[in-house]
């Protein structure tokens, strides 16, 4: 049990790991799309890594069963609403931000205006 | 629809699927074995099973079981793209250089039914680093972080991998 109890525990710190980055993602990037991404971060490795870990702590029980249960809503629901968010951002008008030395920057422009006379 | 050959039997197959899905989750779910909690839990799946039938909701789309076991291997390969992802955005946020191009772009979609686009729309949303904005009939708009993740999303690797979860059998 000692070998699964050390997995477990490198598992969890990882996945802390990740969130602690989502979070610096989310102070450090500069606009609303770009922390989208920082939060896509924390919503796949971080919550999987740490269900993970807890998948080996639970053993084979009911309780791992449960954990796998969590995952799948998990994955099926936040790039929903990621994408409900993005998608709402964009129609209300919100410009991506470009990085000043982008080349296509005016192509990109014209394709946000499609996007929000939508 | 999805089959042509959408009939009895297809919906008898679905239905017999979902009843049993339903009674894996509650038995999961309720890890109690004895005689009261398993037949509360057979009428309730019977009815859930009823009602799903009867407003007609029950078909290929919500319940996919025609991609058999090529959904699991997908996502084991999707998980190891998300991996991949994850581990290039995390490098990028740490850079104390912030090498990060945000750009907007639009494809166009060859995935042939409804369920293959919100599948694609989907991974590549949960894919850390894009972020699908816009999906219609023909045209999927996403978010890049980077170029590289357009580059990515560009080569129609990930595409080809959900146009072949369904198979025209």
């Amino acid at each position: 049990m000692f070998a699964l109890d050390i997995m477990s525990w490198i598992l969890l710190g990882i996945g802390t790991l990740f969130l602690l980055i989502g979070a610096v993602g989310l102070i450090r990037l500069p606009d609303f799309f770009s922390r989208i991404h920082a939060a896509g971060l924390i919503d796949t490795l971080g919550a999987g890594l740490i269900l993970a870990g807890l998948m080996i702590e639970a053993g084979w029980s009911l309780n791992l069963a449960k954990l796998v249960l969590i995952l799948l809503f998990l994955l099926f629901t936040s790039p929903t609403s990621s994408h409900a968010l993005a998608h709402a951002a964009l129609v209300h008008g919100l410009k991506p931000w470009r990085h000043p030395k982008d080349s296509r920057q005016a192509q990109i422009n014209t394709d946000g205006d499609e996007a929000s006379n939508h | 629809m999805i089959n042509s050959n959408w009939g009895g039997a297809a919906l008898l197959r679905h239905s017999i699927s979902l009843f049993f899905i339903l009674g894996g989750t509650w038995l999961l779910l309720s890890g109690h074995m004895e005689a009261l909690p398993l037949i509360l839990g057979a009428i309730a799946c019977t009815f859930v099973v009823y009602l799903t039938r009867r407003m007609d909701i029950i078909d290929g789309e919500s319940h996919p079981i025609h991609m058999g076991f090529r959904l699991p291997s997908y996502w084991a390969w999707l998980a190891w793209e998300i991996c991949k992802a994850n581990f290039d955005v995390a490098c990028r946020i740490l850079d104390p250089r912030l090498p990060i191009e945000p750009r907007l772009f639009e494809l166009e979609l060859h995935q042939s039914s409804d369920l293959e686009k919100v599948i694609y729309a989907n991974s590549i949303t949960l894919t850390p680093g894009t972020v699908t904005t816009n999906l219609d009939e023909e045209h999927i708009q996403i978010h890049a972080l980077s170029v590289e993740a357009e580059r990515e999303i560009r080569s129609g690797k990930m595409a080809a991998k959900v146009a072949a979860l369904e198979t025209s059998e």
